[in-house]
């Protein structure tokens, strides 16, 4: 057996050069194509972060349409519901428009206890719990633009006329790698207030409510329930899991996530295309020498069987190395692209499918020749010139 | 210097055709995709900046992005009706628009997925104002009922939107008496209707934009002076044109940058796959290299067939990518734009710098990887070369 494997090696590596380039290209096809899936996950990011116990409500219109206060109350004597916080997107910009990161009001310590994957320790908690112009960063948030606890923030609203100036009172960290930590929070009551005051027709609105149930397996019951009492008043609702929820929002951009998932498989068949190449000159060249094997003895099946270790083996070696590489190129790639893709991370999965196709990629690029080595008649192997 | 003949040079990559097919497939993809995304950039940059018409200006309210953002109250409507500026239509009135702009989620005619549409209240100023807009099927609305019209691209795409369906919203029905075409405009992607009607509808007291005609393009300056030294008014002016071409501008970035990133990734991978056909063409034609050398042929020559034949190789690929990629023109594609949260229309659009810029892609990588074996071939001593078979 190892006589095998090192007439493979030393095959592998006669054409120094040409084994280097096709590595080398396949190390470039599985990073590239490790990314891909992982823009696409970092697409799916707010979907798996959601929580199954969590239903959304919000106006049936669209989400740019409200729902009044007193929904909160109603909401609550629905059966089946547990807690229910209110909550507006505020859309201001910091400094410049391109320092965009989702900015959320949201109602009281309700709120934050439905969400127990933002973590804030104690103190800071009620620090931001007792002032109302109190706010609440991410890590990496709070990490991008150097804030401390304390800090003024001043955001331009764009929905919201006017500049508004909040004070960081605590930093939250994420349960786990898929949570979002470049959110801001406020309290919804100093959004409320404030715009009473200069625009008495707005107030009172709420944008979304989220909703805690007791059990995950009624939320299709509890959400027409809630549909249900809201019918035919000014502000229908549409109640939806948060997984639902934030699956619209991906359905909303498919188009593009669609591109990006067919030129991840793109990148596939271009390096297939190389491989088989290589693989083609390989046993081109060598039929002289698989025609005096199976002169010797040696089987179709073996001298098959070399070709496709030999591909399958030079394909792995640069899937490896590939996949090594995907993580400082991730980290840099998600890094420069943070506000986009604010979680970024390479899963298990998409480990899995690279080493995925660099086999696949090894065992296409060898199905030719290794058929035509098979089949090459000794007379004629003996007597071809590469 | 003598030059190889280039049908030499053609017909040494017909001799091996599998290998000459699987590299020139490897940068026909490159360029496809190469292609296609600056199809897509470039047809969205098309479709938002014709929306705009070149004297029409747009207002909303200062520090808001997005029409649907913006709010304006009827007295603000009224004093910017006031300015001078303002060029007056043929029955003496203001050609000046005054539009509520609201999204509502609708589900798509194929996957049922929801998506924002556009729903714009118009005005007969608004439709002077577009020329462009035309009714293709039915009828407009008429003024004062729940009738709706359609923009082509939503009532092919999202179900209840096509001619004599009805959709529910705001607790009415409105029923779709007609269907608009506005060339590749933004305005394919709307639904518009009775703007009064509207605004009952949806409880608003404000409108979200004002759309006007200049009786001078020259006066937008003008006009934004008068805005801002009018403390009562908070608003903001832009050039239509501007306006909507500002807001293409975050999703074409983004689709050109991944599409550049991804092209020179891809073309690594084509480039290498062009140098080992290369190298493998100069190894096994080692003796014939020498016997052309011995002929009189000088390196020079050696090298610019060696690199005649990568070019050509190349622009195969290139010509096969780009004959694909212009079939895309024919697919019509619909996303979200996330600037303004809506559902957006458009084709992928070939120009003529495309086409350029593809080529130039292709012969790039077959220079790129034709250089090195060409060198090679160009270095090889004639007495070894003859010896080598």
């Amino acid at each position: 057996m190892p006589f095998v494997l090192r007439l493979i090696l030393r095959n592998a590596f006669r054409h120094r050069l040409r084994t280097t380039l096709t590595m080398t290209g396949i190390v470039v096809a599985i990073v590239a194509f490790g990314l891909l899936r992982t823009i696409v996950d970092a697409w799916y990011a707010g979907v798996e972060a959601s929580a199954s116990t969590r239903l959304i409500t919000r106006n049936a219109i669209s989400l740019v349409f409200s729902m009044p206060l007193n929904y909160e109350q109603k909401l609550r004597q629905v059966p089946g519901v547990a807690s229910v916080a209110g909550a507006n997107w505020f859309g201001g910009v910091y400094i410049t428009e391109s320092n965009f990161f989702p900015q959320f009001a949201i109602q009281g310590a309700n709120f934050l206890d439905m969400y127990p994957e933002f973590r804030i320790s104690a103190e800071e908690r009620k620090a931001y719990l007792v002032d109302r112009q109190g706010a609440i960063a991410g890590r990496k948030l709070a990490d991008k633009y150097g804030w401390k606890i304390g800090d003024q923030i001043p955001i331009r609203g764009t929905i919201f006329p006017g500049t508004w100036t909040f004070t960081l009172r605590a930093i939250y960290d994420g349960a786990d790698a898929k949570t979002d930590e470049t959110q801001f929070f406020f309290h919804w009551t100093f959004l409320n207030e404030t715009v009473k005051a200069r625009f008495p027709r707005r107030g009172d609105q709420v944008g979304w409510y989220v909703i805690e149930i007791r059990d995950p397996t009624q939320a299709a019951e509890i959400s027409q329930r809630i549909d249900a009492t809201f019918k035919n008043s000014l502000a229908e609702t549409l109640t939806e899991t948060e997984k639902a929820f934030q699956l619209g929002f991906v359905a909303m951009t498919e188009a593009i996530l669609v591109a990006i998932q067919a030129v991840s498989f793109v990148i596939v068949l271009i390096i297939m295309a190389v491989m088989a190449n290589t693989m083609a000159m390989t046993a081109r060249e060598r039929y002289a020498e698989y025609a005096t094997m199976k002169a010797i003895g040696f089987g179709n099946a073996f001298v098959a069987g070399l070709i496709f270790a030999e591909s399958v083996g030079i394909a792995l070696a640069g899937g490896a190395v590939g996949i090594a590489l995907t993580f400082p190129v991730a980290n840099a790639f998600g890094g420069a692209l943070a506000t986009l893709f604010p979680v970024f991370f390479v899963s298990e999965e998409t480990m899995l499918m690279q080493v995925c196709a660099a086999t696949l990629v090894g065992v296409v690029a060898a199905l030719i020749p290794a058929w035509r080595a098979a089949h090459v008649k000794i007379v004629d192997g003996l007597r071809a010139v590469a | 210097m003598n030059a190889i003949p280039l049908s030499y040079i053609a017909r040494n990559l017909w001799a091996r055709k599998l290998t000459t097919v699987l590299t020139a497939a490897g940068m026909a993809l490159v360029v496809y995709v190469f292609a296609t995304v600056l199809m897509l950039a470039a047809g969205l940059k098309e479709t938002l900046v014709s929306t705009g018409q070149p004297d029409n200006v747009i207002m909303i309210r200062r520090g808001s992005q997005t029409e649907v953002q913006s709010g304006i109250d009827r007295p603000s409507a009224a004093i910017v009706e006031t300015f001078p500026e303002i060029a007056t239509g043929q029955d003496g009135r203001k050609l000046m628009s005054k539009e509520p702009v609201v999204l509502i989620n609708l589900p798509k005619r194929e996957t049922g997925s929801p998506s924002n549409v556009v729903i714009r209240g118009a005005t007969p100023e608004g439709l002077t104002l577009r020329p462009q807009v035309r009714i293709v099927e039915g009828r407009m609305f008429r003024p004062g009922t729940s009738e709706i019209v359609a923009g082509r691209a939503i009532s092919q795409g999202f179900r209840g939107a096509a001619i004599g369906e009805t959709l529910r919203f705001a607790q009415r029905d409105w029923t779709v008496v007609g269907v608009f075409d506005a060339g590749r405009t933004g305005f394919n992607s709307e639904i518009w209707g009775d703007a009064e009607q509207l605004l009952q509808a949806f409880r608003r007291v404000g409108f979200s934009a004002l759309v006007f005609r200049l009786d001078d393009p020259e006066n937008i300056d003008a006009i934004k002076r008068r805005i801002e030294t009018d403390p009562r008014l908070q608003l903001e002016a832009k050039p239509e044109q501007q306006f909507y071409a500002d807001q293409s501008e975050a999703l074409a970035k983004f689709i050109s940058y991944l599409g550049t990133t991804i092209s020179v990734i891809f073309s690594i991978g084509a480039i290498i796959g062009a140098m080992i056909t290369m190298y493998a063409s100069v190894a096994s034609r080692t003796s014939e290299i020498g016997t052309l050398r011995a002929l009189g042929f000088s390196r020079l020559s050696i090298l610019v067939a060696f690199l005649l034949e990568s070019l050509l190789l190349g622009f195969v690929g290139g010509a096969v990518g780009l004959f694909a990629a212009s079939f895309m023109q024919m697919v019509p594609i619909s996303t979200t734009n996330f600037q303004t949260f809506s559902e957006i229309a458009f084709t992928f659009t070939l120009t003529p710098a495309i086409v350029l810029a593809s080529l130039g892609f292709a012969l790039f990588m077959g220079f790129v990887g034709g250089f090195l074996p060409a060198a090679r071939a160009a270095r090889l001593s004639i007495v070894d070369a003859l010896r080598a078979a």
